[in-house]
């Protein structure tokens, strides 16, 4: 049963023909609309996550649903087909279930909001935003319990509900979500911003209208899906090969010990039509790692990638969602059934990202990027502090970003839009720790002509008892480098005791109790190079030398010999260069860093110190109800 | 008897301004500017203007001076080779920043980071640690220290900057670094970081304070340079720097804390504009700068403009106080394309400049620019020069068009009518951004436009937003040299003091609030001000514990003492409501505390215009094709000059003078008030009924 829209007007807009100015000049509003949900969210909101890190994801659509403006793309058609009830002016609906918007969120601590924009009575457009709470009860602290194997684990969720109907709060629904989380007053406050943020929104929509009409307004946003779509249309054109190209990755373990799960993905073009198979693609875990991934939501993200690749100066919208056809088979890592637990889905998000790199630059070589943070692992700390008071600090850290065609991959540096780091003197004042260290790992991006990004170190030194939770990746598998570039530096943990033991964590951990006095020294991963290091002008590797972003040593792996007095060694230099180009071989498209999966087990434990994973096991009865819906013997 | 001087050195001509103190009477007069040494031009400006006013440059006691020379060093890269103190562990903090890529998703694909102003290989590390709250956690190694700074010596730094974790909470450690340094590199200016902006948050400590260092040998050669030539006879001039919150620093602070001055030349603009339009009686104004590439916009609320805490130039944001100018590139070089995908039409960032500036320049430009699309229009009549000698050419600037208009599908007047209508949602963006965004309705302000292509959008940008009148002042060109000799000597003091509100009293934030306002005294007292002058202001930033907004509110201690800090809570409450439709019942935290003091302006005497009819023919100079809304029509046009009070210019018209031309679109008016300043309306317009802001 499709939503049903209650309009006091039901008089139809008019496809009217607006000047190409005005689509501009309408086009800008809105962009400024978007970014004043932004300031709006940014500036009330109190989880950390929001506030300071900007993870959240503001959208205006058109009156059919269809993103304008915006980033993850829209799921509203979707909402509107799926949602038995009516949508009405002041209705303001919420929801934190994956599974009852196909994955347009992907876990529960994203609350999504929506709000329809009414002007004189008439549905004219929507706004919506999601942002990731800190805390939505469940299992864990954080909410992101690695070992849950149902999503009933993982905190409290609702279907979406109205939590305004008609303009009116409805304090009795707040109230239960918000008795089910660890820090109510973040979850309200946050929630009052993202619903200010969207009347924002509304305001500027309407006004738009009231400048230019109704009709103009409503035609504008049609001309702009359009314009996107002619312009995709050539870039598919242009950048998708028919022939079908494929790449895999990996995520390396589900913090069950067992890995690495493969995300397979073929693509190719016939026609106008990009296709995008996940066929090969392991079936779903037993435990969090799953991430339950919107078709819509992937093309955007493919869309955008080629936009950034080959043509900065589009606009993406919804637009070209026809050109574009996701094939992702149920039961899989990326489409698992319920009550599959989807907490901890963050790697795989990130993994997509290497995944489009590695299937787009097949075609186009010279624009390919390397493998990087692709991720957004969390960090967590909380207990009683000494005057019994509960905290609770859920961070997220950042590496290198990859060698890219276009010049070196920044140091610690986000692959993420807007996300920004926590100030540590922030955390210091608020939270019972100290961050003794702050600094990027030397030689950890990966060499090539363009450098890929150091990871990150941070010291963690904790100042009372309590628990960690690290949601980490990459720590078997190497962030690639291309077209002879080398793989970037894996992540590690390792937990300094007070009295000096160390250990090494796992890279999927809850409940690790740790005292006053211990130090984690958090280390992410690197950027993976782009372009044979060879190549490199020895100026630059310098330059990182005399920087302590490459160390002497290090310098050796782009050929470039340094001398005790820091000074480059020219002929020395031309001649590592050769040696090492003829000891080489042409470069490779792809540097994995390792040939096979058993080969990659066999020597796990003498370069990570950790045991090597198992293969995993898989659900019998998510594969089973799979084939029985490919078959049609089982309703969806 | 004294006379005081304002100057405003541009990139292209030195405007300056003499004022006698007691009488207000005033001189101008306009050289071109010396890139190579600034000083240069001031001085022969100054000798020209006094030349014009027959009296002996020895009479000028006090210089007050806006100056591009920190913005410069920064777009430039051309500033100090510096030195960085970090804490252990912290050696990475402008390379790592905030982790922030611009851009949107994928944006990285494309980002390019420039370098710190700090280069890796001249940061250091001090064995020490200081907490949150202060304590010493480890002291410092100071043996570790000198050898490390021996290193450092061989690297031929120019400045020196330390910036320790936590030292706004405590900067024991920063002074005593400074101590050991003036002995290990004696002659190397120091810079710290508990001092240039004593806030939490270290990377934006550390970046400002490093900025600080990096203009510093720039700003304070041309400062001592330009005080040793102003002192005539051997005297001592007082001279004053603008700076970016639109106070006046003493020539000793800016070579201090230049970072201070990072806007100060455009806080001259808005500074001039306040004035100017305070004469004409409008206390609530949007400002707009117009020039060649960009456009600088403010908000002045009740005569006072907007100030927010951070500056940015170029790739480098600060935590300095600035006037909340925000800049849009779009100005009379904005080139106006049509990408080949989206066959949309945009105009700028990029800017053909001043060189090869606009096609019409006829100095090897091509690509169509917002100038360009002007004389197309006929808003730049025949005859019309920019800047007092530039000849436009028309043919060029009418191929230029034609290109945008070919991909377009345009008559080449359509295609100028949209890069022109573009160029002004551009600079509406901006204007949104100071007000809207801020929770201010447009249409309860005035405008004022200025810069030499500020008249030609003014009353479209009026139009757009509501805000009526549109203002152009008399020489709109060069009112920044009049904000720099209006403007008071100010100082201020700020102390991070960050505590919930049951962890303070009232009684101790006043005691503090005291002492930052008594320290700020007597930096305006060494100033020349006299201590009944001052007038001292107080504000607070505050939060709901576990925000990371803070807004700062004004407040008075006196009524802190009487109520409490209820004073400041409620206050704070009102102003969350108002920008975000809600307020929280939640503890209030204190973040900062803030002492502004100020010294007295000069009221200075503007000649009143002639009074003349409501009829302007007597100005008419001709008549002008144009093409405005759409339609083809004739513009009479006037020369400014020999307009009078009074006249009323009806629409459509051009209104020409020596540096501007002003625009007066059809259905719309010109009024000449007794100041000079054209007012423009709607016709038909009635001032509306005060109304709520709206948000």
């Amino acid at each position: 049963m499709p939503a049903k829209i209650i309009q006091g007007n039901k008089k139809a807009f008019k496809k009217v023909k607006v000047d190409t100015v005005t689509i501009d000049i309408i086009e800008s509003a809105l962009r400024n609309a978007r970014y004043e949900m932004d300031t709006v969210l940014f500036r009330t909101a109190m989880s950390p996550g929001i506030r300071e890190q900007h993870d959240e994801f503001p959208m205006i659509a058109n009156v059919e649903g269809k993103m304008v403006v915006g980033q993850f793309g829209s799921f509203i058609w979707g909402f509107m087909q799926g949602y038995d009830g009516t949508i009405e002016e002041g209705d303001i609906f919420l929801t934190n279930d994956p599974y009852s918007v196909n994955g347009a969120i992907s876990h529960a601590n994203d609350w999504l909001m929506l709000m329809p924009i009414y002007k004189q009575k008439r549905l004219i457009a929507w706004s919506a935003m999601f942002g990731h709470m800190t805390d939505v009860g469940g299992k864990v602290p954080g909410s992101l319990p690695t070992d849950a194997r149902q999503i009933f684990e993982e905190g409290i969720r609702t279907p979406p509900v109205k939590i305004y109907q008609r303009g009116k709060l409805q304090e009795d629904v707040l109230k239960i979500l918000l008795h089910n989380c660890r820090l109510p007053h973040w979850n309200l406050s946050d929630f009052n911003a993202i619903t200010a943020a969207l009347r924002t929104a509304g305001i500027r929509c309407i006004e738009i209208a009231e400048r230019f009409g109704d009709d103009v307004f409503y035609s504008s946003m049609h001309a702009m899906l359009e314009r996107n779509k002619r312009a995709m249309r050539e870039l598919i054109r242009r950048t998708v090969p028919e022939k079908k190209q494929y790449f895999e990755d990996y995520i390396c373990d589900d913090g069950l010990n067992m890995g690495p799960y493969k995300i397979a993905c073929s693509m190719w073009r016939e026609g106008d039509k990009c296709i995008f198979d996940f066929t090969g693609t392991d079936p779903q875990s037993l435990s969090s790692i799953n991430f339950l991934l919107n078709e819509e939501m992937f093309k955007m993200f493919a869309g955008v990638y080629m936009i950034m690749v080959f043509d900065p100066q589009i606009l993406f919208n919804d637009g070209f969602y026809d050109l574009m056809e996701v094939r992702i088979p149920p039961g899989t890592l990326l489409k698992p059934l319920k009550p599959a637990a989807l907490s901890c889905r963050t790697h795989a998000l990130g993994r997509i990202f290497d995944i489009l790199g590695g299937l787009l630059g097949q075609g186009n070589p010279s624009f390919m990027c390397a493998a990087g943070f692709s991720d957004s692992p969390h960090f967590m700390y909380s207990g009683y502090d000494k005057n019994g008071d509960w905290y609770q600090l859920y961070q997220i850290t950042f590496g290198g970003i990859p060698g890219k065609p276009f010049g070196d991959g920044p140091d610690g540096h986000s692959l993420w839009p807007s996300f920004t780091n926590v100030p540590n003197e922030f955390l210091e004042s608020y939270f019972p720790l100290r961050i003794d260290i702050y600094e990027t790992l030397p030689d950890s991006g990966g060499p090539g002509k363009n450098r890929g990004g150091n990871g990150l170190r941070i010291g963690y030194r904790f100042l009372e008892p309590g628990e960690i939770s690290i949601h980490d990746d990459r720590w078997l598998t190497y962030p690639w480098g291309v077209n002879g570039g080398l793989p970037g530096a894996r992540s590690r943990k390792t937990l300094v005791r007070a009295d000096g033991s160390e250990q090494l964590l796992e890279s999927k951990l809850d409940h690790i109790k740790v005292e006053a006095g211990d130090l984690l020294l958090a280390d992410t991963w690197g950027g993976g190079g782009c372009g044979d290091p060879l190549e490199r002008e020895t100026g630059k590797v310098h330059f990182d030398v005399e920087a302590g972003l490459v160390t002497v040593e290090g310098a050796r792996r782009y050929g470039v010999v340094i001398r005790a007095d820091g000074t480059v060694d020219g002929a020395a230099t031309t001649a590592l260069r050769k040696e090492m180009a003829t000891a080489r071989g042409p470069a490779q498209l792809f540097d994995r860093g390792f040939e096979t999966i058993e080969e990659l087990r066999s020597r796990c434990k003498a370069e990570t110190g950790l045991e090597p994973p198992t293969a995993p096991q898989f659900t019998k009865w998510a594969k089973r109800i799979a084939e029985e819906r490919k078959k049609g013997t089982k309703a969806a | 008897m004294a006379y005081r001087l304002g100057v405003d050195v541009g990139g292209t001509f030195t405007d300056l301004l003499l004022v006698h103190e007691t009488s207000g009477k005033t001189w101008s007069a306009k050289v071109p500017s010396t890139p190579e040494d600034q000083s240069i031009g001031v001085v022969n400006g100054m000798m020209r203007v006094c030349e014009y006013a027959g009296i002996d440059p020895a009479l000028i006691d006090h210089v007050m001076h806006g100056t591009t020379v920190a913005t410069n060093t920064v777009l430039t890269s051309t500033g100090a080779k510096c030195g960085l103190v970090t804490t252990k562990g912290y050696r990475q903090v402008l390379q790592i920043a905030r982790s922030f890529v611009p851009g949107g998703l994928g944006g990285w694909v494309i980002y390019n980071k420039s370098l710190p102003l700090a280069p890796l290989a001249c940061t250091i590390e001090a064995d020490e640690r200081v907490s949150a709250k202060g304590e010493i956690v480890h002291a410092l190694d100071e043996a570790k220290l000198r050898a490390s700074l021996r290193d450092l010596k061989t690297k031929n730094i120019e400045a020196l900057t330390v910036s320790l974790v936590n030292s706004f909470a405590n900067d024991k450690h920063e002074k005593r670094i400074r101590e050991i340094a003036s002995e290990v590199l004696p002659g190397i200016p120091v810079s710290l970081s508990s001092e240039v902006v004593p806030e939490m948050q270290e990377y934006e400590r550390t970046v400002t304070t490093v900025a600080n260092s990096y203009v510093r040998p720039r700003v304070a050669r041309y400062v001592r340079n330009l005080k040793s030539k102003l002192s005539i006879r051997g005297e001592d001039v007082k001279l004053h720097i603008l700076r970016s919150d639109g106070g006046l620093a003493s020539a000793t602070s800016s070579e201090e804390f230049p970072v201070n001055l990072l806007m100060s030349g455009p806080a001259g603009g808005v500074t001039g504009a306040v004035w100017v339009a305070l004469q004409s009686g409008f206390r609530n104004l949007l400002t707009a700068d117009v020039g060649g590439t960009s456009t600088d916009v403010a908000l002045i609320q009740n005569g006072e403009p907007r100030l927010r805490r951070e500056t940015t130039v170029g790739d480098v944001t600060v935590r300095a106080s600035s006037v909340d100018i925000r800049t849009v590139g779009a100005g009379g070089g904005s080139i106006a394309h049509v990408p080949e995908l989206t066959k949309a039409l945009r105009v700028g960032p990029q800017s053909a400049g001043a060189d090869p500036g606009p096609a019409a320049y006829n100095r090897g430009g091509t690509e169509p620019t917002m100038t360009d699309a002007s004389i197309v229009l006929g808003y730049l009549p025949e005859g019309q020069k920019l800047g007092g000698d530039m000849v436009l050419d028309r043919e060029l600037a009418g191929t230029a068009v034609q290109k945008v208009a070919d991909a377009l599908k345009l008559s080449r007047k359509d295609a100028a009518l949209g890069i022109y209508n573009i160029v002004n949602e551009n600079m509406v963006g901006a204007l949104r951004l100071v007000s809207v965004e801020q929770g201010y309705d447009p249409r309860d302000y005035a405008l004022i436009a200025f810069g030499g292509a500020g008249p030609l959008h003014a009353n479209a940008l009026s139009r757009l937003l509501g805000s009526w009148p549109s203002i152009i002042p008399p020489g709109p060109g060069v009112l920044c040299a009049l904000g720099d000799v209006t403007t008071a000597v100010r100082d201020e003091r700020a102390r991070t003091f960050v505590r919930k509100f049951s962890e303070t009293s009232a009684r101790e934030i006043v005691k503090i609030l005291r002492e930052l306002a008594s320290e700020a005294s007597e930096s305006l007292e060494r100033e020349g001000v006299s201590k009944r002058e001052i007038r001292t202001s107080w504000q607070v930033d505050l939060r709901y514990h576990g925000q990371g907004l803070r807004l700062t509110v004004d407040t008075d201690i006196k009524d802190i003492e009487k109520r409490g800090l209820q004073a400041i809570s409620e206050q704070f409450d009102a102003e969350h409501k108002r920008l975000f439709t809600f307020a929280l019942q939640l503890e209030h935290e204190v973040v900062t505390l803030r002492a502004s003091v100020q010294g007295k302006g000069i009221s200075l005497k503007r000649t009143a215009l002639a009074k003349g009819g409501p009829d302007p023919k007597a100005a008419a100079v001709g008549k002008q094709k144009v093409y405005m809304d759409g339609k083809d029509l004739t513009a009479v046009v006037y020369d400014r000059r020999k307009l009078r009070a009074g006249n009323k210019v009806k629409g459509p018209a051009i209104i020409i003078e020596m540096d501007s031309t002003s625009v007066v679109l059809p259905r719309h008016y010109g009024l000449v008030d007794k100041v000079g300043c054209i007012l423009i309306y709607p016709d038909g317009y009635k001032k509306p009924a005060a109304r709520k802001a709206k948000r």
